[in-house]
């Protein structure tokens, strides 16, 4: 069954950055600047957070507008970066209106999420998991 | 970008005077002392001149992380060190939220802040981007709305902190605190004063790098790192600082006879007080949210929402506010308040002026009972009926420590010990090494912690934890003493790693070195980290000694004999030989 990454409930993130970390921790780095997932507070600590990552879209904007089709539709929703066609014109990024294409500034390449799980296997309060497309 | 994990030894130096920066390679420091407490202490002793004065120029201010930091749950607190304004000596307060990662991931171990500055800044630290920028527009706000402000105004959202004081520390109170992330603090011994002297209003740090993990060391990072989360997540820290949070322990605390009630008139609150100021009642009624500083999953920090009515005709106001043990003692507890919304009410007012609550609480707590026997009037305190549970009172009397209408508010601005040097009472003046106590009267162990630690907090040493342990045992006092020094020792190397201390039990020695080894640091062993924390101990109570701090001169309070702990009364010469058995070690062992 495909699987995609989903907010499964937004109230139960306590902001620990967990999720973050473990996205860019694939990559054998610490920090946040590999991750396809990112935390910010929903303005002010006190409104709770916004937790920003790819909803895996039946018609997903970023690959409708890819320059090069560096950017496949993923069977069940969301897309499949191919870096070889990527020339990084960063369309992608500015028709995410979630701003759920996050930019490499050392391949200066988007960042796209895999629906991996990673982030969601840290996540131990379940306000993201892996559900069936 | 990418740095190595050796890359911890970047040391930013600001001066605020020049308006100029430096970094410098401190790897010497980093490969002897880790990090924090450690690598902190050593930059204090270079970069503090002996016997100046705390609110100079000459005073810095220095943050530190450690190995570490952002590598590892839970690894999650920087370490502040000062000369403190507030005892005249050894000035070190830590704090969690976002802003250990932040300084990691901007690239430095430490940050070092020098000078003052001739007009108000605040200073932004991108990576490698330093920048000052004019403060004057925000200057004499409260710490929240600085906090909104410079969040819209800087970059960085989700990966940054906003180190930050209110108004207490423009107005130099002492005990003024910095509050980074709206709800976290450098709470104790006043930084939130030194970045007043320094004009200094505000610094946002963001990350912008990350740190490599060698290649060959990667599988081993993943294992260990795995072992380390799922130890947090099951311990039993992980339930008790969720659920309830620090909170959790107060009712159980004044069940015990171990909590300071109305300035220690007794060691237990009634029943239905304790109840009230419980953490059950806290999040049965008030708990809006739970959140947690940058990589720990426990969440401990307990946010309560207070809706009240704001102006006749249904004009309602909510407030989010951060409730913990030590503020619920300090406001709670201490100053007698019968309602929970009270306290909160406390706690929102020290928050937004910014001061340490333990000593703003304690401060009030002596002011109170001074004002009950006479010693001040309402001449001294500018009208206000100081009584306990009078909320209206503190509240106004929180606005006038900071703004200072009589003498009487300026020396109690400069803490508890001051204030009844001034006016007598010091038989109930509960300060310990000038510094206002924490909430435990549970034995003889917490009272030579809040007396010989060097930061005179009860963190320094849990001596409250090793009463409770020792009820119904018998013990010595020199076991005691050697017990606390081994504890306050440790400490340091979780101090300087820089681990919380609440997951002091997930980072046991063992478990220590094989994180750092995972990460390609091999060169320690349990005998090493016992040394250097010896050392890094020494070294704080060394810069005490320096400045003038005195064993033998240590004021002990008599209120604290005259109530009796879960250990029964406890006798000021049993302290006084604590002191000197304490005094005896650390001199023989350097």
């Amino acid at each position: 069954m495909v699987k995609k990454l989903a907010v499964v409930d937004v109230n139960k993130c306590i902001g620990c950055m967990e999720c973050m970390f473990a996205c860019t921790r694939r990559e054998g780095r610490v920090g946040f600047d590999k991750s396809a997932i990112r935390v910010r507070s929903a303005g002010g600590i006190e409104r709770g957070f916004v937790v920003v990552v790819c909803r895996a879209c039946e018609y997903p904007p970023c690959a409708k507008v890819c320059p090069t089709d560096a950017l496949r539709l993923r069977k069940g929703g969301g897309v499949i970066l191919n870096k070889d066609k990527c020339i990084g014109c960063g369309f992608c990024a500015q028709a995410c209106i979630m701003g759920a294409i996050f930019w490499d500034d050392e391949l200066d390449k988007p960042i796209v999420c895999r629906y991996c799980g990673d982030c969601a296997d840290y996540c131990v309060h379940d306000a993201i998991g892996l559900v069936d497309v | 970008m990418l740095m190595t994990v050796e890359e911890l030894n970047r040391v930013l130096y600001v001066d605020l005077t020049k308006k100029d920066i430096k970094v410098k390679d401190r790897t010497d420091l980093f490969d002897e002392y880790l990090g924090g407490s450690g690598v902190a202490i050593k930059l204090l002793e270079e970069e503090c001149p002996m016997g100046i004065d705390p609110l100079s120029a000459a005073n810095p201010m220095i943050f530190a992380v450690g190995p570490l930091t952002a590598l590892y749950p839970t690894a999650s607190k920087t370490v502040a060190m000062f000369k403190s304004p507030l005892t005249g000596n050894l000035g070190e307060s830590h704090c969690g939220g976002r802003s250990a990662m932040a300084i990691r991931l901007a690239g430095y171990g430490a940050i070092v802040i020098t000078g003052s500055s001739d007009i108000l800044l605040y200073l932004t630290i991108e990576g490698d981007k330093v920048k000052f920028h004019d403060a004057s527009s925000i200057g004499g706000m409260d710490a929240q709305t600085v906090g909104r402000i410079l969040r819209e105004a800087e970059t960085g959202s989700g990966v940054r902190t906003i180190i930050r004081t209110g108004r207490a520390g423009g107005k130099l109170v002492r005990y003024a605190c910095a509050v980074s992330e709206t709800y976290r603090h450098f709470g104790r011994l006043g930084l939130g004063a030194v970045m007043g002297s320094k004009n200094l209003k505000a610094i946002v740090i963001s990350a912008d790098k990350s740190v490599g993990i060698p290649k060959d060391k990667r599988k081993e990072y993943r294992t260990v790192y795995d072992e380390i989360h799922d130890v947090v997540v099951k311990s039993d820290a992980m339930a008790k600082y969720h659920d309830l949070g620090t909170a959790g322990k107060l009712y159980e605390m004044n069940k015990l006879g171990g909590m300071a009630h109305k300035n220690l008139e007794s060691a237990s609150a009634p029943e239905a007080i304790a109840l009230e100021l419980s953490g059950e009642n806290f999040a049965n009624k008030f708990l809006s949210r739970r959140i947690s500083c940058a990589h720990c999953p426990v969440g401990c920090v307990h946010l309560a929402s207070l809706r009240e009515l704001y102006e006749p005709g249904y004009y309602f106001k909510s407030t989010t506010i951060p409730y913990d043990n030590e503020p619920i003692y300090a406001v709670g507890f201490m100053l007698g308040m019968e309602h929970a919304e009270d306290c909160l009410r406390l706690i929102d007012a020290v928050d937004s002026v910014a001061m340490d609550i333990i000593s703003t609480g304690v401060a009030l707590a002596w002011a109170t009972e001074a004002y009950a026997k006479g010693l001040i009037t309402k001449a001294h305190t500018d009208g206000l009926d100081l009584h306990w549970g009078d909320v209206s009172s503190y509240l106004a009397a929180i606005e006038k420590i900071v703004e200072m209408p009589t003498e009487f508010y300026q020396n109690l601005a400069m803490g508890v010990e001051h204030a009844s040097s001034v006016y007598g009472g010091q038989d109930y003046a509960l300060a310990f090494g000038g510094n206002e106590m924490p909430a435990y009267h549970t034995g003889i162990a917490c009272y030579i912690n809040n007396l010989t630690g060097a930061r005179h907090s009860h963190l320094d040493s849990a001596g409250y934890t090793l009463d409770q342990k020792l009820i119904g045992k018998e013990f010595s006092i020199e076991e005691v003493v050697k017990s606390l020094i081994a504890e306050e020792e440790w400490r340091q190397i979780l101090s300087s790693l820089v681990v919380c201390f609440f997951a002091r039990g997930v980072y046991t020695s063992e478990r220590v070195l094989k994180a750092m080894a995972a990460i390609g640091l091999e060169n320690w062993s349990p005998e090493k980290l016992d040394v250097v924390g010896r050392e890094i101990h020494r070294a704080k109570m060394n810069f005490k000694f320096r400045e003038g701090f005195e064993l033998a001169k240590l004021r002990i309070p008599k209120r604290i004999f005259e109530v009796p702990t879960p250990h029964g009364l406890l006798k000021e010469e049993d302290l006084r030989t604590a002191i000197e058995i304490y005094g005896g070690i650390i001199s023989a062992q350097k």
